[in-house]
């Protein structure tokens, strides 16, 4: 594949964290590096496997395959392969593909002598996708309240774990990320649309300029956050709807076994309404 | 090792305030207010705050929000009989309910719905003007009519809810009630009445794009922070005339994963991301109950999931049963 016209001069040696020079080099557009071994080593197995468990299960249809976590009765031990093992070897998979690519990103960062924003960002989602198939199954004592690998028996999960605590809603944790989701996709939208409306002004007339994007903001709602700070804003919101839906699963269970309703009980009784 | 990773501003830099770029039509209102400094402001972004040119359209738009604020408050304080201390133990759980379902699309009394159906008016009417502001006065200062756009996706979601969908399904009682945790109650009571929201389509979609504007709102924001040291956050300046802050950009996601945006286009992805879930979130709400009335039935019908096994045998609906209580 043909390099961007201004790509050469940025393919330099060096930046690794290990292996030094030996996979130092690109495929393709795509850099390798030690840790775009193990990424591919580690989505390789896990998707070979999954398409193994699919086989071994009673449909090919790509809605209902379904690799599920073992039975209760396993606990924190191993199960057999067709058992539930196979979810914990993909399971095990996924977690080194996800760290490895942060990596691998880290090299890449590194290389092009840029901050560590984007890998530090990836290592939240990877964060939540741990907590809800590692951390929360070994604070509940079994690896059968990991999630399932399936399109929609992990939607069935999600609905079933939802309404284990009656209502799903009244998490302060989930209301949190649900609000940061919403918050995030306003400001991006906000963002996107500025940056454009700006850069593609009405026919005929010259593109704008950062003061106008600030000056359209300022005249609105009186306050423009400006062309650095909308990015610190947006990259806390995304971070912060990804970090509040690892606590607010991770609370369910090993820190709140009742419904969640009842939860808000302590702000009804607080001394101070009496 | 360590090094300044631009988090926060540290050293903050106080020129003159901006008074704001000229336009030839201001629809007869200035811009008002002295524009002054909030430190804090100006650690995460930019510190001036003001002035705000507020226009007929944004005052009109205010007056019309405060009083559907108005309504809601009193009517959620009149429920406790005006007992304040009850009405803030309680705010959480009160609501401003729309009119029982007998009520059909008939005007309510103000006691039975009435109010609701007054919040909802002036809420819509202050969204509606807001979006004229939004929308002139961008015109006026020569800029695109994006923003207007993308509110207006945000609008169909919040119109099918509260009034396309009630007035389809013939009552206003199908829309949602004002309160924190009463619409919480309305969105699960929801999904429940018809068969899980989980199995619509569309409703898979809106969340895709919602988890996929975060997912791109931290890619794109976290890429712009890394190489601010090459003043990446210029952003119009990178569209015009790409420098090595974007280069360096578009090579770190080439060399991740085989492709890249460019300053403009990541903006067109994050703009259509946005736009999207509450466009196709519309779109699912729309057809329930009014095309679709399970979406579990439906899903089984088109092969998504696998119907209940028939554990219990046949269940003879009684109604058919000779004698049978009708």
């Amino acid at each position: 594949m043909a390099l961007m016209n201004f790509e050469a001069k940025y393919r330099v040696r060096g930046g690794t964290l290990v292996g030094g020079d030996l996979f130092d080099f690109w495929v393709g557009p795509f850099y390798v590096g030690f840790f775009g071994v193990t990424t591919l080593f580690f989505s390789a197995l896990g998707t070979l496997l999954i398409i193994y468990g699919a086989s071994l299960g009673p449909t090919w249809n790509i809605w209902r395959i379904n690799i599920a976590p073992p039975d209760l009765e396993y606990g924190l031990g191993l199960a057999p392969l067709a058992q539930g093992g196979l979810w914990q070897v993909i399971t095990i998979c996924a977690t080194g593909a996800f760290i490895s690519w942060a990596l691998r990103q880290v090299e890449i960062t590194r290389k092009l002598g840029m901050g560590y924003h984007i890998p530090v960002a990836f290592g939240v989602a990877i964060f939540a996708y741990i907590s809800l198939v590692i951390i929360r199954p070994i604070l509940l004592g079994a690896w059968g309240h990991g999630f399932p690998y399936g399109i929609m028996s992990h939607l069935d999960w999600v609905s079933n774990t939802g309404y284990q605590y009656l209502h799903f809603h009244y998490n302060p944790a989930h209301m949190l990320a649900v609000t940061f989701f919403f918050t995030t996709t306003l400001a991006l939208s906000l963002h996107g649309a500025l940056v454009l409306s700006a850069a593609n002004p009405p026919k005929g007339s010259e593109m704008k300029t950062a003061e106008h994007e600030n000056t359209f903001f300022r005249d609105t709602i009186g306050w423009s956050i400006g062309t650095l700070g909308i990015h610190r804003l947006g990259l806390f919101l995304a971070l912060s709807a990804g970090f509040w839906s690892a606590v607010c699963i991770l609370i369910s269970g090993p820190f709140w076994t009742r419904g969640w309703p009842e939860w808000w009980g302590w702000w009804l009784n607080l001394p101070i309404w009496s | 090792m360590a090094e300044y990773q631009n988090l926060f501003t540290r050293v903050q830099v106080r020129g003159p305030a901006y008074a704001g770029t000229p336009t030839e039509d201001d629809g007869g209102f200035h811009r008002t207010g002295k524009p002054f400094f909030v430190h804090v402001a100006g650690i995460l972004g930019d510190a001036q705050v003001g002035p705000i040119h507020l226009g007929f359209l944004g005052v009109a738009s205010l007056i019309c929000g405060f009083i559907a604020f108005e309504i809601i408050g009193l009517n959620m304080w009149a429920s406790v009989n005006w007992d304040i201390v009850q009405f803030v133990r309680l705010l959480p759980w009160l609501a401003l309910e729309p009119p029982a379902p007998s009520n059909g699309l008939h005007i309510p009394k103000l006691a039975e719905g009435g109010w609701w159906l007054l919040a909802g008016f002036f809420l819509t009417a202050s969204i509606l003007l807001w979006w004229g502001k939004v929308y002139r006065r961008a015109a006026q200062l020569g800029m695109g009519s994006h923003t207007a756009w993308a509110f207006a996706a945000a609008i169909w979601l919040y119109l099918v809810l509260g009034f396309i969908r009630p007035v389809l399904m013939g009552s206003w009682g199908e829309a949602v009630p004002f309160g924190i945790f009463p619409h919480l109650d309305w969105t699960a009571a929801f999904s429940l009445r018809y068969g899980n929201l989980f199995y619509n389509p569309f409703h898979m979609l809106s969340i895709v794009f919602l988890y996929g504007s975060a997912l791109l709102f931290a890619m794109h924001s976290a890429t712009v922070l890394a190489m601010s040291r090459y003043g990446g956050e210029r952003e119009l300046e990178q569209i015009a005339d790409r420098g090595t802050a974007f280069e360096r950009g578009a090579l770190f996601w080439r060399w991740t994963m085989g492709f890249c945006a460019s300053a403009e286009s990541i903006h067109r992805w994050a703009w259509w991301f946005a736009v999207l879930c509450p466009l196709t979130g519309g779109i699912g709400i729309l057809l329930t109950g009014t095309v679709v009335d399970n979406w579990y039935l439906w899903g089984v019908k088109h092969g998504l999931s696998a119907p209940y096994p028939a554990v219990w045998g046949p269940v003879i609906d009684p109604a058919l049963a000779v004698g049978g209580v009708r």
